[in-house]
């Protein structure tokens, strides 16, 4: 920030002319003046204003930098400056108050006892924005590139590469000051060092590609935590980045920051339609492309990709839920606000609108769970399992934890290794004959199937998000609390 | 009236390296064979063991923990020492 102009000792006034109370107090301030007193008053539009003020003794805030940096909200303001330090300020026009300020003896004579005053124009709603860049704009470390004048900042955010195909939020100096007030960090902390190009993203980079998704202030320590989270070793973002397969960072946020920021736990919440849901796992991935340099057909080699890879973040339905929420499985206070990642993508359905008993429906969701990424395929990839509310409630009503669905999910997706070798059923694809023949193998390794409640009320149906490669060998669940 | 942007890139140009002159012969050259892990990477490499051994040089056999991950620092400094020249193997 650029250093507050010194204010000159005594009494100290800032006006503007375009002000119906600055006129009321104008003969006022030349009474205190005509006093003797000590008194410099700020203008801050017409230098002429107040004439009943000495010309000597007027100064003109050209810039608005002494109301700026000084706070100044309301015109008039008073303020009293002893040995260089504001001591006493009067906001409006409020005879005791400045009466006591000047010390010089009855002031206004004639005037009524208050006036509120106008708003001041350094928090002019068409100059604040301006104004915070021109006495801000040295937080920001990040190179300046000028748009000229007849060129679109849309296209030209294109034409740089910045974007991931969609129309960006062109990240102004403003905007990005704006974003930066969503968290307490200063802008040049280093968050994480992003692969592949392993760069360090400061706060405020990720606040300029927050921008650019669209995401409001308030999201950003979400951003933060979900960036701080991708770039471990645990996640691997770049191994997932640069995967053949579809995948990417899928974005599971818990705790009170998400209603308190408005994220969609319930109807669509996979979907379209929320605005924290669709920019926050868009800035992740806009921070990984920009910082990082993980461009598709560059480092990430996927084959197919998927739409997961523009934005998929959604919030865990705590409330509606009979479970303990994910973030509390993972080891985090119950109440305490995170984000986890999950290398996944998708989502694929389970339909099942006849069960009613927990039994048949643990059978339904094992079905289509053994099927995921290949029915021969297993120990070796993960899933997440969404559980709706109408599913989440036939389990509730049976006492079923989620402990003992996934145990129940265990013993069903334990699997006869003779229909998973490599031949076995007409299908060449399948296990090594060595590590299945004659044994039984887990779908999933434990610890490699994740279960979460979410979505609308009405719907028995739920879903899977299907994972990549998990353990110390791919991308494990990661997940970081988030901090204001 | 001209609009500014904040450059939202990671602002580093890679530095520029050339590659190491290519060598002329295998003949008397230590050779490392990277496997990185993926399924059959290993049957690949032992052909290519068997060919540039045939043309004179030492093979090393090396593996990353993962074809998931960066090869560990670690790894890449010990081929870095231990050889000249380094193949590296993906297969499924």
């Amino acid at each position: 920030m650029s250093s507050a102009p010194p204010l000159p000792e005594g009494l100290v006034a800032v006006v503007k002319q375009d002000c119906p109370t600055c006129h009321l107090v104008s003969p006022v301030l030349g009474e205190i003046a005509a006093r003797g007193g000590r008194l410099t008053v700020y203008t801050q539009d017409d230098p002429g204003f107040p004439a009943a003020v000495p010309a000597a003794a007027r100064v003109h805030d050209d810039g608005l930098a002494v109301s700026w940096h000084h706070r100044i909200e309301t015109v008039p303001t008073i303020l009293r400056v002893a040995g260089g330090v504001e001591v006493a300020r009067a906001v409006g026009w409020v005879r005791g108050e400045w009466e006591e300020l000047a010390a010089v003896g009855p002031l206004g004579a004639g005037l009524p006892a208050h006036r509120p005053g106008c708003g001041s124009l350094s928090v002019d709603p068409s100059l604040a924005d301006q104004l915070r860049v021109r006495f801000e704009g040295q937080r920001l470390g990040s190179r300046r590139i000028e748009v000229a004048e007849l060129d679109d900042e849309l296209e030209t955010a294109f034409d740089r590469g910045w974007s991931d195909g969609l129309p960006v939020v062109p990240p102004t100096p403003a905007r990005v000051l704006r974003m930066l007030d969503g968290t307490s960090r200063p802008p040049d902390e280093v968050v994480a060092v992003v692969p592949p190009d392993l760069v360090e993203a400061t706060v405020e980079k990720v606040a300029v590609n927050a921008v650019m998704a669209g995401c409001r202030p308030e999201y950003l320590p979400v951003v933060l935590a979900a960036v701080e989270a991708a770039c471990t070793d645990s996640f691997n973002m770049h191994g997932l980045l640069c995967t053949t397969y579809f995948s990417g960072p899928v974005v599971i946020v818990n705790g009170p920051i998400a209603a308190q920021i408005g994220m969609n736990s319930g109807v669509n919440c996979l979907g379209q339609g929320n605005r924290a849901n669709a920019t926050i796992g868009r800035a992740l991935q806009l921070v990984v492309r920009n910082v990082g340099g993980g461009l598709p057909g560059g480092v990430d080699r996927a084959t197919f990709g998927a739409p997961a890879k523009y934005s998929f973040c959604f919030a865990e339905d705590e409330d509606g839920s009979p479970w303990e929420p994910l973030s509390v499985e993972r080891g985090f206070a119950a109440g305490t606000s995170t984000v986890s990642l999950f290398p996944g993508h998708g989502p694929s359905s389970i339909i099942d609108q006849i069960s009613r008993t927990p039994e048949s429906l643990a059978r339904s969701f094992a079905a289509r769970l053994r099927a995921v990424h290949h029915p021969k395929l297993v120990m070796a990839l993960g899933a997440m399992l969404i559980v709706s509310p109408e599913h989440a409630r036939v389990f509730a009503e049976a006492g079923w934890s989620k402990a003992r669905l996934r145990q129940e999910l265990e013993g069903l997706l334990l699997l006869d290794g003779d229909d998973l070798v490599r031949g076995a059923g007409g299908i060449e694809e399948g296990m090594p004959a060595a590590l299945a023949a004659g044994r039984r193998l887990p779908k999933f390794i434990p610890g490699d199937l994740a279960i979460v409640h979410a979505g609308g009320r009405a719907g028995m149906f739920s879903a899977i998000i299907e994972g990549w490669v998990t353990g110390a060998r791919g991308s494990q669940l990661t997940t970081r609390e988030v901090r204001q | 009236m001209t609009v500014i942007l904040l450059d939202p890139t990671g602002e580093r140009r890679p530095a520029g390296r050339s590659r190491a002159a290519r060598p002329a012969s295998l003949e008397g050259r230590v050779v490392a064979l990277l496997d990185i892990s993926k399924p059959r990477g290993d049957v690949f490499l032992a052909h290519v063991a068997d060919l540039v051994t045939a043309r004179g040089a030492t093979v090393r056999r090396y593996t990353k923990p993962t074809f998931a991950k960066p090869a560990p620092a670690d790894l890449r400094r010990q081929i870095a020492q231990e050889c000249e020249l380094v193949i590296e193997a993906l297969a499924d």
